[in-house]
């Protein structure tokens, strides 16, 4: 028995609501080139949402690894505010965004210790951070919003290539790095096989402290580099409001991707696609005039929505409902 | 039928979806003795417990305390009536007080406002009817675990318990706690209560209870006066294998005697787990690990295998000294271990046969060094067919298999690692008859190509059959080592109870 991919169901509520979108405004899907640059809503939807989807990549191994990251919103910010103060201090581009991944790695590494080699409850040892790192963030900045002018930084976020914008361009090549660095090597089995049962995989001589301690690191650098874009889309660094609510999203976005958050199997592509869901209801929601105090409400609908369509027991029920025909074994 | 039973149990049949763990049993507790409840895994004592406090309801049967028909559908109605139970893993809260715990739900006092001088004095009396000395406004956690087993005790007798049942409540403490605890149960027996003790440890058995109660695979054995009933005779009982009956011996050929052993441990222990052991593997055999549920078998395996840091001792691989920390390190020196609790130690239920089988393998070459999909499809192609794996392909979830045919892919995942020594925990439990004698195939095609086996079960006749030499646990010590023509299941079960043949 071939089990049904994940991808479908986030795929199909994708395809459902940019139909939906495509109706109710029939320039929806409409894109243009003026200067030689790409422009429209579909355009507008894969630059907004390249950040919560960079962010969900990360949190698609730490929720595999059957763990959760709470931090990464705070990660967003502190990163942010390395960049402005560095580049508020004249240094080179290079060595601010060093200075960021590596502020990333540094954050992931203390979640990674705390949950692997300490065994502190993820929720517990990834909420300490969220805390305590926009307090961080708001000290590197001294409690100001910094305005950032540096034509370099500021076209990771806004510029385009070949007509292209650059931060699609830059997370769709990290989902596919990392989709190959995980499929075409153990990594991809050993961190399902952590997850779906660590005890299990101890016993198979497999290092599971390390591989969760691996999952958090990876994390803390695709938030760190999320902090980035977000501050050259602004530019600005923010620390009070930079990254607010990430976590959720990015949460949202692995779920609905078909990734458990007890652990064990996990898909990138789906975690993609989830986050581009996610992004165009929230741009949906913005066309339609939804105000955004409820517009939180139709974004729960979608996640039960799609989460029920997932659980195994709604599907055999609605596999109960239109009886596929028995194939001749 | 005794007419001064304080405790009647008859007829009692519980069953689980699928399982049918309790069938007419009978159980007698008289006032004022101590009833030891006996039986090896699976036999059903832990669901007499809980159908007796009410945990899981009987459903045929009826219970009576003294002479009343009593129905408890849950742990505080049987609380009310006077039966009271310590379970084996000590369930107060750690960061409460010693007076708290005791009195804990049930705490004297008015309006939502506790009367902590009531709560003291309760907790000193209880305490003091036990003579032991404890500060009752110590924190728990601060205590010994003996200690805390103590309050546990004082805590059961706080409800003016008729009837105390103890589950195991000796398996972490040490020679002298156990004393002081016989001590109180037979204080308590002269106050009239009635005792279930609940034990794998044979000499407690005799040490301390009047009378015992054996069950075998959800039914009743029989009840005994203990001092009746020799131990050999005990044991026969808990297996189901009378002493009598003919007797076979083993046909597994030793190795020659002169190999190198391949696995060799001097003074392999851990404190509170299992007492220093000496032991050598030799290629080629099917060396046994016996004794009963809780002699030490399980961990004497951990320990070998890095799962349970040593405290002492060293292990030898093909005569050179290893420090063996972690499982990781055992596979790399070509060990492998088969749980016996196949669910939650072995499988990974989501993935698929094929990333089960080949997990350890990978896991053993690393990350990077990884099998392409033509050599993964011959291995779990040659595994599947030699094995005769049964599933629909090598793609799908191990959980999907029956026990035996997931005992099987974990079987595979570790010839996979084409491992030097392989110790199987219990490897036939829970697996039907077809797949056992499969598997028990399977270990002696592994002792001709040259592994060093070793085998652990509960049942007598499968080490018989399967090894070539025996070692007998008892009481978390090496009881003795039989090879050869000598291992009879008699001889066996002498070493398990801790009698000599005259």
């Amino acid at each position: 028995m071939k089990t049904r991919s994940p991808v479908l169901w986030p795929l199909l509520g994708l395809v459902a609501l940019v139909l939906l979108n495509a109706v109710h405004d029939p320039g929806f899907l409409k894109i243009t080139l003026l200067d030689g640059h790409l422009y429209g809503v579909p355009v507008d939807i894969l630059t907004q949402g390249s950040r919560t989807m960079l962010v969900a990549l990360g949190m698609t191994l730490v929720i595999a690894t059957g763990g959760v990251d709470l931090s990464v919103g705070s990660v967003v910010a502190i990163t942010g505010a390395v960049c402005a103060v560095l580049l508020q201090g004249e240094h080179s581009l290079a060595l601010t965004l060093a200075a960021a991944l590596g502020a990333g790695l540094v954050a992931g590494s203390a979640n990674g210790l705390l949950v692997a080699r300490l065994g502190v409850q993820p929720i517990v040892a990834t909420l300490i951070l969220m805390v305590a790192g926009r307090g961080l963030a708001q000290l590197i900045v001294d409690g100001q919003v910094i305005i950032i002018k540096n034509p370099a930084f500021d076209y990771l976020a806004n510029g385009f290539v070949l007509g292209l914008p650059v931060a699609p361009l830059l997370v769709a090549g990290l989902f596919l790095a990392t989709h190959l660095a995980l499929r075409r090597t153990a990594l991809g089995l050993f961190i399902e096989a952590v997850g779906d049962n660590e005890t299990a995989s101890r016993f198979a001589g497999l290092a599971a402290a390390r591989i969760k301690a691996l999952a958090y690191v990876f994390c803390g650098a695709c938030a760190g580099l999320a902090g980035v874009l977000a501050a050259a889309n602004i530019r600005a660094a923010d620390a009070y409001r930079a990254g607010e609510n990430m976590e959720l999203d990015a949460i949202f976005a692995v779920v609905v991707g078909g990734t458990a958050l007890s652990g064990g199997r996990f898909s990138v592509l789906g975690t993609a696609i989830g986050a581009l869901l996610i992004q165009t209801l929230t741009t949906t929601m913005y066309n339609l005039g939804v105000p955004p105090a409820i517009a939180p409400v139709p974004k729960a609908l979608l996640i039960i929505g799609v989460s029920l369509l997932q659980a195994e027991k709604v599907g055999r029920w609605l596999g109960g409902l239109w009886p596929k025909k028995e194939t001749a074994a | 039928m005794p007419d001064h039973a304080l405790l009647e149990l008859r007829g009692i049949g519980k069953t689980f979806p699928g399982v049918m763990a309790l069938a007419g049993v009978d159980f007698t507790v008289r006032a004022g003795e101590i009833h030891a409840l006996l039986g090896e895994n699976g036999a059903g004592k832990s669901t007499l417990i809980k159908v007796l406090t009410g945990v899981h309801p009987a459903d045929a049967g009826e219970i009576r305390l003294a002479g009343q028909v009593i129905r408890p559908a849950a742990p505080k109605d049987a609380e009310r009536l006077g039966l009271s139970t310590v379970y084996q893993e000590v369930n107060l809260v750690p960061s409460l007080s010693v007076a708290e715990n005791i009195t804990l739900g049930r705490q004297p006092g008015a309006l939502g406002f506790l009367n902590w001088r009531a709560i003291r004095r309760r907790a000193r009396a209880a305490l003091a009817r036990l003579e032991v000395e404890c500060d009752v406004d110590a924190e728990l956690g601060s205590l010994s675990v003996a200690m805390q087993q103590m309050v546990a005790i004082a805590r059961a007798l706080d409800t003016s318990a008729r009837l105390l049942v103890l589950d195991e409540p000796t398996a972490s403490l040490d020679e002298k706690e156990v004393a002081e605890l016989f001590g109180i149960m037979r204080k308590l027996r002269g106050e009239g209560l009635g005792i279930v003790f609940v034990t794998h440890f044979l000499d407690q058995v005799y040490a301390v209870s009047d009378r015992l109660t054996v069950l075998r695979n959800g039914r009743l054995v029989g009840e005994y006066a203990t001092a009746d009933l020799s131990r050999l005779a005990l044991v026969g009982k808990m297996l189901g294998r009378e002493v009598s009956e003919a007797d076979f011996t083993s046909h597994v050929a030793a190795p020659a005697a002169t190999t190198q052993p391949v696995l060799a441990a001097r003074g392999l222990g851990r404190r509170g787990a299992i007492a220093p052991v000496d032991l050598a593997l030799h290629a080629g055999e099917v060396a046994g690990l016996g004794g009963l549920l809780g002699s030490g078998r399980t961990e004497t395996a951990r320990l070998l295998f890095g799962i349970v840091a040593r405290d002492g001792g060293e292990i030898r691989i093909k005569g050179v000294p290893v420090r063996l920390a972690s499982p990781r390190e055992a596979v790399q020196l070509g060990l492998a271990f088969c749980s016996e609790d196949r669910k939650a130690e072995g499988i990974l239920p989501n993935l698929s046969v094929r990333e089960n089988l080949l997990v350890a393998l990978q896991g053993k070459r690393g990350a990077l060094r990884t099998l392409d999909a033509a050599e993964q499809a011959q291995l779990c192609e040659h595994y599947i067919k030699a094995l005769r794996i049964k599933t629909a392909d090598a793609e799908t979830p191990i959980k999907n298999l029956s026990g035996g045919n997931q005992q099987k892919v974990l079987l595979a995942r570790w010839l996979a690692t084409q491992p030097a020594v392989i110790i199987l925990d219990e490897p036939t439990r829970g697996i039907d008859i077809g797949a056992k004698q499969e598997i028990e195939q399977l270990i002696s095609k592994l002792r001709a190509d040259g592994l060093a086996v070793l085998f652990i079960s509960s049942e007598i006749d499968e080490v018989v059959r399967n090894c070539s030499r025996v070692l007998v646990l008892r009481e978390r010590r090496l009881a003795g080592e039989i090879a050869g023509a000598d291992i009879n299941p008699e001889k066996l079960m002498h070493l398990m109870a801790g009698t000599h043949e005259d």
